[in-house]
């Protein structure tokens, strides 16, 4: 049974109907990476995904249950975080701060701590900093960490590597390698070198339609379907 | 409010210990009535500001309706004191039931309206702060209408009430100052207000303070890492309902009168945003800062146009530019200028100055 399970889902957001018809399935493990050109829905399915737009009609099941009548704050207890794009962390708060928002009982677990200063070590050193005054990269370890910092089932990440600097994407693509060995991640990424390194399995969406589904492998080696789907060229 | 800023925030936490040293002594220092009025109204302004500084500055939350949890709590206490008399027991009567009310209406306002976007809960809260000064005035065997009511506080508050006395029997004296029921009203007063600002100041540097500041910067990010944003609005909304309507209660103890102008009118309203503004929002220290400094110009900005009209005597235009009068535009002056050189009100901007230096 797959992790994560999207059913004809639909999205409007005002009178514009953003997502016509997406349906795929994300394995438990690894990273399942979600493709498309700018505009395609990529980010209106992963804020549908986690409640934060209301798909209507259509369904989403998460373990088998369907969640997408539900609160995203709900949605978010049920084991699903979402880091969102432009390094979406409070800035008016510490490091320590934004963590300690996402965890359970206020409490950081040691290990899990510990796990997070080796991925991300600019944390432990800006640990009592704002989040304001961290780097963009920084700003992206630490939305990712925040994902973290609890156990998660599934981590939706919209496009972390934007605007990065390409020595910070490297780091990045480490991490969430580490990450995906233990935690499900569904990746949306414009970066198809970036996304390629990761990716188990794959769906490209356009226009708020699935175009394709697969397994990344595949996708990777057929140009001429990257040319077609993505406009990419070798 | 930053957090690493050493020098600034040593600077505005060493200001407000000294402000609450002069409160905690004002009566010995400053020796007459109006002094101990204006103490006394500094310290309720301090609970009431640093209140609406969980709302607007901590959870981004802009209401209108402060003004009438304060009146909840003032009318409750005023309607128990003059229907039972003048004891303890009236006291909690009034005390509870305009917790009661306060928090009722807040749960209403906060579950029905804190869903909408900002400018409409502003805009509701506007109109039943409004339907509740329409009733104050209207519900005249109860509030007494636009009079107000007069009642008296507990007998230990009386003026004439010795609390120590002296050989020859009559009250003592402690510096000069008499150790009668207007001193020990003054310390009611003075302990209550700083009870409930440590509260609100415990609250914001508790687990919970973070959550509002997070909501405050993105309701949505907060909504998606697992907190149900509609519940801690209307949980902080109660709480500073609840701290609005015991400042009230303690104000109509301290006053022996409560009317709509003292504890209902848009002025004490646009007091407060004033205060919260010109202090600093989202700071809690901003709070005690603001409301010293509009209290005391409110109070003895007259005065000091007098003097200064006085001296400049004989000079052209500038005596009538200094008319007491004027007192109004001279306020306004002042509070342009203090927006211009703090942006993010006094505390706010020396902290994180004293951050970046």
């Amino acid at each position: 049974m797959s992790l994560l399970s999207l059913n004809q889902m639909k999205t409007s957001i005002g009178q514009y109907h953003v997502l016509h018809d997406v349906t795929f399935e994300v394995p438990e493990g690894g990273v399942f990476v979600l493709l498309g050109r700018n505009g395609a829905g990529k980010t209106t399915t992963l804020r549908s995904i986690m409640g934060l737009w209301k798909p209507s009609p259509g369904s989403v099941h998460f373990k088998g249950e369907e969640i997408s009548g539900l609160h995203a704050s709900d949605i978010a207890r049920k084991g699903i975080a979402f880091v969102p794009e432009n390094m979406g962390v409070f800035g008016g708060l510490t490091v320590e701060e934004n963590l300690v928002l996402a965890t359970a009982n206020g409490k950081f677990d040691a290990q899990r701590l510990k796990r997070i200063y080796q991925l991300f070590p600019a944390l432990e050193q800006f640990w009592t900093k704002q989040a304001w005054s961290l780097s963009g990269g920084q700003k992206q370890m630490l939305a990712v960490a925040r994902a973290i910092i609890e156990p998660r089932e599934l981590i939706l990440i919209d496009e972390p590597t934007k605007g990065l600097a390409p020595s910070i994407i490297d780091g990045m693509a480490e991490a969430f390698a580490e990450i995906g060995q233990s935690t499900t991640i569904l990746l949306v990424e414009q970066n198809f070198n970036f996304a390629k390194r990761l990716g188990r399995g794959m769906a490209v969406i356009d226009d708020g339609h699935i175009a394709h589904t697969g397994s990344m492998a595949d996708f990777a080696a057929d140009t001429t379907l990257q040319e077609q789907l993505l406009s990419l060229s070798s | 409010m930053t957090h690493s800023s050493p020098r600034g925030a040593l600077f505005i936490k060493s200001v407000v210990l000294l402000i609450g040293a002069l409160l905690l002594f004002a009566p010995f220092l400053f020796q007459e009535t109006r002094s101990l009025e204006v103490a006394a109204r500094i310290c309720i302004f301090v609970v009431l500001v640093a209140s609406y500084d969980l709302l607007i500055g901590y959870t981004g939350i802009v209401s209108f309706a402060h003004t009438m949890f304060f009146g909840f709590g003032a009318y409750g206490a005023a309607i128990a004191l003059k229907q039972m008399g003048p004891g303890w027991d009236a006291v909690l009567v009034g005390v509870l039931a305009g917790l009661a009310v306060s928090i009722v209406v807040a749960i209403a306002i906060g579950l029905l309206s804190l869903r909408v976007k900002a400018i409409f809960f502003a805009m509701i809260t506007l109109a039943a702060a409004s339907v509740v000064l329409v009733l104050a005035s209207q519900l005249s065997d109860l509030t007494g209408g636009e009079d107000g009511i007069t009642y008296k506080a507990p007998q230990v508050f009386k003026t004439a009430n010795k609390l120590m006395v002296d050989d020859a029997g009559k009250v003592a004296r402690v510096f000069g100052v008499k150790l009668n029921g207007k001193l020990a009203a003054y310390y009611f007063v003075f302990t209550s207000c700083l009870v409930l600002f440590i509260l609100c100041l415990r609250m914001v540097a508790s687990p919970l303070g973070t959550v509002l500041k997070a909501i405050r910067e993105n309701e949505a990010r907060a909504e998606a890492i697992g907190y149900r944003v509609v519940a801690y609005r209307t949980f902080v909304f109660c709480i500073a309902a609840v701290a609005a309507s015991l400042a009230g209660s303690i104000y109509a103890i301290w006053l022996k009168y409560t009317g709509p102008d003292t504890a209902l009118s848009f002025t004490i309203m646009i007091d407060i945003l004033l205060m919260v503004v010109i202090g600093g929002m989202g700071t809690m220290y901003g709070a005690v800062i603001g409301a010293v400094l509009l209290v005391l110009a409110q109070y003895y900005l007259r005065d000091l146009m007098g003097a200064a009209s006085d001296a400049l005597h004989g000079i052209p235009l500038l005596p009538e530019l200094f008319e007491p009068d004027r007192w109004l535009l001279w306020l306004g002056i002042i509070f342009i200028l203090l927006v211009y050189f703090f942006p993010k009100g006094i505390a706010g901007t020396i902290w994180d100055k004293g951050a970046r230096s």
